[in-house]
């Protein structure tokens, strides 16, 4: 009983209820459509992701204080107290290769207007932050350094923050209300749109860093420092010596971590990539469910068969199956209906990953990997779900099995 | 009083000498329900020769299905041997069993057990296919067995497209297809009308004296009993009676005598016009 031999009597005995047979197959067709689908899409959303970073191109280095270790105690982002003004300082003037850094402190606040509200970031910082990032002002002006030094209660909004607050009318020169304290209104920011991880970037608002610092946080420290290198080459290139620098003026011993991270753009654009690559694996997962489920409907289904063929099964072995025989074949027509419907389920998940694109104008990138791995995973749901009742079936007795109402 | 259960010298076939195609010595037959033990068979001895054609009766209960088991390398005996064509296979492996079932027993049952959705010629095929045959020399076989039956024109129908008496007919091919020197038949005309019945009877007692094949076939009809030569009765686990029929029927003679499927349907209808005149319901034309 050769294996071709298996094959093809097992086609045979499926098409004798294809109705059934195709049914079964849904399950499988659907959950292996359903993870070519994602996993296409979830990829090409990664290229659109690299592509826009690769479009950015800046020398933006991104100094933040945090995942370091003083005393012992982990601190996140934000909770470490050590990065100041005068490391900026120190930075800029004692690294040739970067040109210009912005002192950086978050805040997050509601926001009125007259009767319209709102929450959201406030970033102390200064004018130069702007030139470091590329943003232009187009309505009004940025605040101004002196305006810096004397902490003025004055602000740039984004243009998401105008639209919400203002709604129509021009914002400059208006105060607005930030917590309990009055800002007015220097500017509005030009419109940039969804950072790579999604967030609206013109959710925010700008202030002198040492009003948010004094009036609106209470700390002297930075949260980060924004910085911009003489070329993209020299972004990468600044941050040993950035590293260097701040772990001798910060005193931190050679064994011990960083009580800060520097980043530059690539930095950001990996762990970008890699965040989606979770998004994408994760959704996977999510979809290889319904394969599961799919094989469990093949378990279910080669059972109900086993019972209902127990006189045919009988009759095999009266005129000389083995009992491997009988499992060999049911198990090859459970693997059979597996993998065909993962052939069907690659061809569907192609063809909706296509037509997403279409729709959303996005691009699907076939991984033929996961064409692979979703084809070998047919194979082997269809050998495991398939086993016991192939087992089940070469175990019946076949005077029994005759007799079987 | 001489032993029961061996063949008296009188009622040996007349080619007593050979080596017998079937040899049960000493069978018992125990079966463990638990708590209860059956004992379906206790002490059977007997032989069939080449050429026979032998009936196996009695009541339920009486052992008969437990020896056609056993007789056909379905079950093995608790005790005693069976010799088949001079080898004893009472201890063999269940896959040595199947070999012996595939090569050198042929079944017919009394529900046909054809598969369903399948060609004639599929089905006589079956044991071609776990013997392990190439798919041209399965049909040609298949083939070959069907013309034997006189369904080489139905090859590819399908069972629900074949009365009863054809369906059983398809089954004998596939019992023969392999070419076994035994056919084990379970109450082959159980499922039939009389004439039906009559026709697979001829068709049998043409295998077997033509061609030489031995028939062992259960039944509980007295009538179709008589178209065998040999009649072996069981009751409680043992033999009672086992002698040669004495006035055997011919089926070929016996089907002239019976009226066609025609000429049957002919008189119903006759008979229903009777009825509905003297039951007064107006006749219509």
């Amino acid at each position: 009983m050769n294996f071709m031999n298996t094959f093809r009597l097992a086609l045979r005995a499926l098409s004798r209820n294809k109705m059934r047979s195709a049914l079964t197959m849904l399950g499988i067709i659907i959950g292996v459509g359903a993870v070519i689908a994602v996993v296409s899409i979830g990829q090409g959303a990664q290229y659109l992701v690299q592509q826009g970073i690769q479009a950015m191109g800046t020398n933006a280095v991104y100094i933040a204080a945090g995942s370091g270790r003083p005393g012992g105690v982990r601190m996140g982002y934000g909770g470490v107290k050590t990065l100041t003004v005068d490391d900026m300082n120190a930075i800029v003037q004692g690294i040739p290769l970067i040109q210009d850094a912005a002192p950086a402190v978050n805040a997050r606040d509601q926001v009125v207007y007259e009767n319209q509200n709102w929450n959201t970031s406030i970033t102390g910082t200064s004018p130069v932050y702007f030139k470091i990032r590329n943003w232009s002002i187009q309505e009004g002006s940025v605040f101004s350094d002196q305006e810096v030094d004397l902490a003025a209660n004055v602000c740039v909004i984004g243009t998401t923050v105008a639209k919400i607050l203002f709604v129509g009318q021009n914002p400059v020169g208006k105060t607005i209300r930030i917590g309990n304290l009055p800002f007015r209104v220097d500017g509005v920011l030009e419109s940039k749109g969804q950072n790579v991880m999604g967030q609206d970037q013109d959710d925010a608002i700008f202030a002198p860093y040492t009003t948010v610092q004094r009036k609106i946080v209470g700390i002297t420290w930075l949260q980060y420092i924004m910085a911009s290198a003489i070329s993209q080459q020299a972004s990468v290139a600044a941050v040993g010596p950035i590293t260097s620098l701040l772990r001798e003026r910060h005193r931190i011993r050679s064994g011990e971590d960083n009580d800060f991270f520097v980043r530059t753009q690539s930095d950001i654009a990996e762990l970008a990539n890699q965040t989606q690559s979770v998004m994408t694996m994760l959704l996977g997962g999510i979809a290889s469910v319904s394969l599961l489920v799919g094989g469990i409907g093949i378990m279910n289904i080669m059972l109900v068969s086993v019972t209902e063929r127990t006189r045919e099964i009988g009759v095999r072995m009266a005129v000389g199956a083995t009992e491997s025989d009988v499992q060999r074949q049911f198990l090859v027509e459970a693997v059979t209906l597996s993998m065909m419907g993962g052939a069907i389920g690659i061809l569907v998940g192609l063809i909706s990953s296509a037509i997403i694109s279409n729709l959303l104008s996005w691009p699907t990138i076939i991984s033929g990997k996961a064409i692979l791995a979703a084809a070998i995973f047919s194979g082997a749901v269809g050998i495991f779900f398939g086993y016991y009742p192939a087992r089940k079936a070469a175990k019946l007795d076949p005077m029994e099995a005759l007799r079987y109402e | 009083m001489p032993d029961q259960n061996a063949t008296p010298p009188e009622n040996r076939s007349p080619l007593a000498g050979s080596t017998p195609l079937i040899h049960l010595e000493s069978i018992y037959k125990t079966y463990d329900l638990g708590e209860i033990q059956v004992q379906a068979l206790r002490g059977i001895t007997l032989e069939v020769r080449v050429g026979e054609f032998v009936a196996v009766m009695g009541p339920s209960g009486s052992g008969k299905s437990t020896v056609m088991n056993i007789l056909g390398c379905l079950d093995r005996p608790t005790k005693g041997r069976y010799f088949l064509e001079g080898i004893d296979v009472s201890h063999m492996s269940k896959v040595e069993l199947a070999r012996i079932r595939n090569r050198k027993l042929g079944f017919v049952f009394q529900q046909f057990n054809l598969l369903s959705r399948t060609s004639a010629l599929e089905n006589v095929e079956l044991p071609t296919v776990y013997a392990g045959i190439g798919p041209e020399e399965r049909s040609r076989r298949a083939m070959e067995s069907l013309t034997r039956v006189g369904l080489a024109d139905r090859a590819g129908h399908h069972p629900s497209q074949l009365s009863g008496g054809q369906q059983q007919r398809v089954a004998i091919a596939r019992a023969l297809v392999n070419r076994p020197s035994i056919l084990l038949a379970d109450e082959p005309t159980g499922n039939l009308d009389s004439r039906t019945s009559v026709e697979i009877m001829e068709i049998l007692q043409t295998l077997n004296d033509e061609q030489g094949l031995t028939i062992v076939m259960v039944t509980h009809e007295q009538d179709i009993s008589e178209y065998t030569k040999r009649t072996i009765e069981f009751r409680d686990g043992k033999v009672r009676r086992d002698s040669m029929v004495q006035k055997r029927l011919i089926a070929r003679d016996v089907l002239k005598t019976l009226p066609t499927a025609e000429e049957q349907a002919a008189e119903d209808a006759e008979e229903n016009a009777r009825t509905e005149t003297v039951s007064g319901v107006d006749a219509k034309p």
